[in-house]
Parts: C-alpha cells; structure tokens; sequence
C-alpha cells in the first residue's frame, strides 16, 4: 500500500498499525498549532514520552513472555504516548512525563492484560495520576506566544527552571476564565486581556480547530465513527448554551468558548473514541459521548481542576459495560451479550 | 486435641493472613496507612483488640448461646475497643487525634469479628489468644508495611513524628530524599489501593518461588494405587 493510498483511500485500514499510524498522522496539524502557539516543549514532551513508553512496553513485553516487536511495531504505546504529550503541559519537567508513562503504559495497560484488555483509557489514566500527584506542575502552563526559546524551553524539561521560564507560566485561559473574573461579564473580562482569542482562550482556539480538523479527516478515513465525538460535543454545547446566561457576571462561558477551548476538541476525536475502554455497541457509543460531554462540562464549570477530559472519560469507561449491558436489554428484552 | 501453635502462627502471619489473603478489615488498613506512625498505632491497637476478644470469647464459649452469638461477640469486641481508644487518648492524644474516627472503627473489622466467630468460640484459651495475637500481628505488620512505603514514596521520609506514639522516638526521621513535588498521590487514597495491590502481588510472587521447589512431580511408584472407578 503506498502512502498516497494509505493516507487518502476512503477504504477503511485494517491493520493496527495502519490505524495507529493514521491517528498519528491525523494528529499533526493539532501538534504543529500546539507548538507554534505555545512552543517547542510540545515537541519535546512528545519524543521523551513517546521513547519512555516503547522502552517501558518492550520491558513489559519481556517479563510477561510476549514478543516484543510486532507489539512494538503496531505503534499502540507510540499514540497512547502522544496523547498523555499533547495533554500534559509544554515542557513539564522530564519526571513528570517518565511517571505518567509508566502508569499508562505498566499500570493501566499491561496489568490489566495487555492491548485491547484494558478497561480504562491508558493516556487518562496518566494523566490523572500527575495532576492527582502534581498539582502544581501540571497546571501551570506556558502562556500563549511565550517567545520562548528552544534551549529555555530545554533547561525547563531537564528541571533547572528559570526565572524567564517561570514567568512565562500560569494557569490557563479555562483556568481563570472560572476563577478570576470575579464578577465582570465575559466581554469586559476578555477585551484586551492578551490570554483571550476571538473564539475562545488564545492559541486554544487554533489548537481546537486544528484537532477538529485532524478529526473529521479520522471520520473521512472511517477510524473512528460519528457517534461518540457529535454526542460529546452536542452536549457540551446544550449544556453550555443552558448556562451561556447572555454573557453576564454569573456566565459560565458561550458554547463556542467552550467547544474550542482546552482540550475538548482533542478530547472528542482522539481519546473518548478509544476503542477498548469504550462501549462496543452503536447506540451505547451515543449515550457514552454524551455522558462525557455531560461530565466534561460540569467538571470544567463546578470542578477545582483546569479541564475535565480526562476524569470525564475515565468516569465513562466505568460506565462503558454498563451502558452496553443497558443496550443489549433494551434491544433484546435480556441481558445476555450478543 | 493436640494443637499446632506452629500452624496457628503461620497461618496468622502469612499463610492466611487477614490483610493479604482474606483482604478483611480493609477499610480501616486503606484509611490510615499513609504514614507509618498513623498505621503502626492502628496496627497495636487491633493488636490489642484481637487478643483480648479471642481471649474473653474463648473464656465464655461454653455458656454462649448460639442464637446471639454475634451480639454478644459484638459488645466484646466492642468494650476492648473502648479500653484501646481510652488508652490511645491517656498516653497519645496526638495521635488519637491524627487517627480519628478510626479508632471506634475496629469495632467493624470483620477480622477480629471472624477469628472470634471461626476460632476463639470452639478452641481453648490458649490456642485463641495465641490465634488473636498472630492475626493481630499478621494484620499490624502489613498495616505498617504498607504505612511505611507509602510515606516515603510521599514525602520522602519515614518514620516522621514516631514521637506521637513512643515519646523516646522524637528523632527517628529518616529523611531518603527531599523534593518540590513530593508524590502526593501515594499519600492520597487512591496510593493505598495501588501500594495493596504491590503488596498482594509480591506475596503471592513470594509464595509461588516458595512453592517451587515443592512442586517437582514425585517419580510415579510402580504398581497401580488407582481406585477402580468402573465396573
């Protein structure tokens, strides 16, 4: 199959590796928004944890016995690390990414059996035990257009953080959007403040659309299916629309802030449409997106932490047998699974 | 009856033990094991407990009445409870205090409420306060274990304020490692789960290199020893 064919044929892959290598793929215009906006700690996050996680899944291969190139080869651990990457703050430092990987790749992927075994998103899995483990670090991001260079950027990776850098960093336009607007509306709170866009927070807005475009081409290459990311989106947007309240002091954020702000776009196409962690059947892929559109709005509004993607869909992955079971009984009036 | 106290001890340590292998009473083991000072308090005081119950359900057994054994185990285990909260609170408000609710909690662990129903209610005195000890122990030092790794995973150190409950262990700190961003996770409840989870593997890692040398198949013994299944 030549890379023309591989790339834009409307025939559905078949292999794991050519599904994971068009997720990457897919993934490059949100990682080159990410880097322009915010960076080359983006760029570093991904390589160190995308080197940490095949060293560590060839090591677990080992000691359970199994063979360790083909696992290695179906680029499985490559995107689970680039979605724990493209998650994690630009440039948080090398500990931090090493202790994620290890829990998405040793813990939550292989003690649980290994590729297509696991009940929960490794990626979110990760990533929640850092924020739970290191709040500080991995709140604070680096700012829109940091004008930050490669070498700071570096030395901030390797833990030898400068006052440039940490000047550079702070909470994210989600962040304060709900915690320091102390009662202004949401136009005198965003006019002239430099972290806002037209859409939603700056650089946010780029890095969502271009996750959304990444995504409609994994729709178009037939990857992944309409259901979980159009639910997810519809509601988070009715949500937000409910609690839009006309752009006043007591405004939760318009619907368009919220769809292009933090990682909602990233979170809809390329995590809660997992495979394994998520329910099996049509139906139940609906009410799943919806469940994380739901959870995902009211932690980002009500919750303490920065975004809720990842305790959204960790949330649904608990509930993933349960909605397929509920399928499966209201279909065929019993519980019994095919 | 001759009694194995050789048996009553190991399966109380590791063979059976309440924490690994029963996983009973996990709810107070979960709760407080994040500091090894917190977990060894907890661990004397169930100690405590554990014995007395057995000892005092042992001593009564002929006179229960079947019916309302439960109760009656109950309020045994429940009265012994009282003596330990009462002496923690005399000789260790702080760490009375840093242990909280789960203190009165012993009450509720089904270990002390399963040794008393399963072995102290049919044995002697002393198989049943040596059962009560060894479970106690057996109970304690995973409770401690797991108290230990904990705190030192988060927050680099053990053995911090070993004073709360022995007043000569003031300086017992052993700092491994300082840090900015300790691990709070390990601190945290979900730590406890995972740091259990470690700690069922390796036992059950431990007791299968045990087993191996047993497990060489003996040399069959010529001449059949079958039973005659058919006619």
């Amino acid at each position: 199959m030549t890379l023309a064919t591989l790339l834009f044929s409307r025939k559905a892959p078949m292999t794991t590796p050519q599904i994971m290598a068009l997720v990457l793929a897919a993934a490059v215009p949100g990682i080159i928004a990410m880097t322009l906006w915010f960076g080359p700690g983006t760029l570093i996050n991904i390589a160190w944890l995308i080197l940490c996680a095949l060293i560590l899944e060839a090591a677990v291969l080992k000691m359970r016995h199994r063979p360790v190139m083909p696992a290695l080869k179906d680029c499985s651990a490559a995107v689970t690390a680039l979605l724990l990457a493209l998650s994690m703050p630009p440039a948080a430092p090398w500990w931090a990414g090493l202790i994620g990987v290890f829990f998405a790749i040793v813990i939550a992927k292989h003690l649980y059996g290994g590729l297509g075994s696991n009940p929960f998103n490794p990626a979110m899995v990760g990533y929640a035990v850092l924020l739970i483990a290191f709040p500080q670090t991995m709140t604070s991001w680096l700012l829109p257009h940091n004008g930050a260079g490669f070498a700071d950027t570096l030395a901030r990776f390797l833990g030898n953080a400068t006052d440039t850098m940490d000047a550079l960093t702070g909470a994210t336009a989600l962040d304060r959007f709900k915690l320091e607007r102390g009662g202004m509306t949401v136009s005198e709170f965003v006019a002239g403040n430099p972290l806002y866009g037209t859409l939603s927070g700056a650089g946010w807005e780029w890095v969502n659309i271009a996750f959304l475009g990444g995504g409609l081409y994994l729709l178009y290459r037939r990857i992944i299916t309409w259901h979980i990311p159009v639910t997810l989106l519809a509601a988070m947007t009715l949500l937000s629309l409910v609690f839009y309240d006309g752009g006043s002091s007591a405004s939760h954020g318009s619907p368009v802030f919220h769809l292009f702000g933090g990682a909602a776009m990233l979170g809809a196409f390329f995590i809660a449409t997992d495979p394994v962690s998520g329910p099996s059947t049509t139906t139940g892929k609906l009410w799943y997106g919806a469940l994380i559109g739901i959870l995902l709005y009211c932690i980002r509004v009500w919750g303490s932490y920065p975004d809720g993607v990842a305790f959204a869909v960790l949330l649904a992955n608990f509930a993933a047998p349960a909605i397929d079971q509920f399928v499966h009984i209201a279909q065929k009036g019993s519980n019994h699974a095919g | 009856m001759q009694t194995d106290f050789r048996q009553i001890t190991y399966q109380g340590l590791w063979g059976n033990n309440a924490a690994l292998v029963q996983l009973l009473g996990l709810c107070p083991l979960l709760a407080v094991s994040n500091s090894a000072v917190n977990a060894l308090g907890l661990g004397l005081a169930t100690i405590l407990v554990l014995a007395g119950s057995n000892t005092l359900v042992s001593l009564g057994r002929h006179a229960l009445v079947p019916a309302i054994r439960l109760p009656v185990f109950v309020l045994i285990i429940a009265g012994f409870t009282t003596c330990a909260e009462l002496l923690l609170r005399a000789y260790a408000i702080e760490l009375y205090q840093a242990l909280g609710i789960f203190i009165p909690l012993i009450v509720t662990n089904c270990t002390i409420l399963g040794r008393a129903e399963a072995f102290a209610s049919r044995n002697p005195l002393l198989p049943s306060l040596v059962d009560g000890l060894m479970t106690g122990f057996g109970f304690a030092i995973v409770l401690f274990v797991l108290g230990m790794c904990r705190e030192l995973a988060g927050t680099g150190a053990v053995f911090a304020n070993m004073d709360r409950l022995l007043p000569f262990a003031g300086n017992w700190e052993l700092v491994l490692f300082t840090t900015d961003s300790p691990f709070l996770l390990a601190i945290l409840p979900p730590g406890a789960f995972l740091f259990m989870g470690f700690l069922i593997a390796l036992k059950n890692v431990l007791d299968r290199q045990l087993a191996r040398p047993a497990a060489v198949p003996e040399p069959v013994a010529p001449g059949s020893k079958r039973v005659r299944v058919t006619g």
